[in-house]
């Protein structure tokens, strides 16, 4: 082999002048790039193969044994990734479930606050006045025209400017009424939120209350309104003996 | 001088930057420096043989590594890439040898 005749760039047939040894400038520059190129791809190849050959050179056994634990290790990566999402999944469910269970208690709140008188309310209703200048109309005939109005859908009313709750009662003598111990005077103006058509209905059904005002002399004027506002409040009794039984 | 200058400041490049090779250059980078490197030692030899040529050494560079890569390209294309690397690199390799065993005689006169 040490005979053998010169290769590739010494090739046959290449004049050498004499002194030709200046070699002109872009040869030496495009000469400077390649050789620069060569040794950057030289370094960078042995740099790339450095963890390749580790691989490489290894025997059978030890393959198996690297394999063995790069799988064993991936098997306790993947449970660990479950494991974390298992804990987000109910970390996020348990969010949703209490921002929804506020969500629920924040409506029960409004609607009882309605029904307990201590917010105000609007919507359609009736304005009913009631009139009675035979100073006739008794404890019984306004608990009627409560009733009556409850029975039909009510949800909330204010009589007379005092705003009628679960403990509201009616007392006082004929003329000189009182509502939760207010004093009223007839004519009595009571506005109530519900079903306007039906409650209108109930207050007219013959014997029903307009009936029996009218037979104390008095009368009860019915106003159907598409928008009512009651906002006469009533101070929230404090439970002195029941407490909210939490047990489910 | 010029491609001892080239070589230093080529190996200080790339152990400075460091960068990855990308994976469509994986197979023919080491096919390419082993090209170039033939064609190096060739060029050293015509050059201790006084027959040195600027144009000759530059094409046969160039030609070196692109025939090379073309090879096992051709190769990776049929399916048989991985044995004609290994012939690509065997041929190389041997005129590596046949050139150091030139460039031997020429320094060592043996």
């Amino acid at each position: 082999m040490s005979t053998d005749p010169p290769v590739d760039p010494p090739a046959a047939g290449e004049e050498p002048e004499p002194g030709a040894r200046r070699r002109d400038l872009p040869a030496a520059l495009l000469i400077g790039v390649l050789t620069l190129l060569l040794g950057f791809a030289f370094t960078v190849q042995v740099r790339n193969s450095d963890d390749e050959q580790v691989l490489a050179g290894a025997r059978e056994e030890d393959l198996v044994r690297i394999v063995d634990e790069v799988s064993s290790r991936g098997v306790r990566l993947r449970e660990q990734i479950a494991d974390q999402r298992s804990a987000l999944r109910q970390l996020t469910s348990s969010d949703s479930e209490s921002a929804s269970a506020l969500e629920e208690a924040r409506t029960r709140e409004a609607s009882l606050a309605v029904l307990n008188g201590t917010a105000p309310a609007r919507g359609p209703g009736l304005r009913l006045t009631i009139r009675d200048p035979d100073d006739e109309l008794r404890v019984t005939d306004l608990l009627d025209v409560v009733q009556e109005l409850r029975g039909a859908g009510a949800e909330t009313m204010q009589f007379d400017g005092v705003r009628v709750g679960l403990s509201t009662a009616v007392t006082g003598a004929p003329g000189a009424l009182m509502i939760d111990g207010r004093p009223i005077t007839a004519p009595y103006e009571v506005l109530v939120l519900g079903s306007p058509q039906d409650m209108e209905t109930a207050l007219n059904i013959p014997g029903g209350v307009v009936q029996a005002v009218g037979g104390r002399g008095g009368s009860v004027e019915v106003v159907q309104q598409p928008e009512l506002v009651v906002d006469a409040l009533r101070p929230l009794p404090d439970a002195q003996y029941a407490a909210p039984d939490t047990d489910d | 001088m010029i491609p001892i200058l080239g070589l230093v400041a080529g190996v200080l490049l790339g152990l400075l930057l460091d960068p990855t090779v990308p994976l469509w250059l994986q197979p023919y980078l080491p096919i390419g420096v082993v090209a170039a490197l033939d064609a190096v030692f060739g060029g050293f030899r015509a050059r201790l043989d006084g027959i040195f040529d600027a144009k000759v050494f530059v094409i046969s560079f160039v030609s070196n590594v692109v025939v090379a890569a073309l090879i096992v390209f051709l190769g990776d294309q049929l399916g048989v890439g991985a044995q004609l690397s290994t012939a690509v690199v065997v041929v190389l390799g041997i005129r590596i040898f046949g050139n150091a065993a030139a460039i031997r005689r020429h320094v060592f006169r043996a």
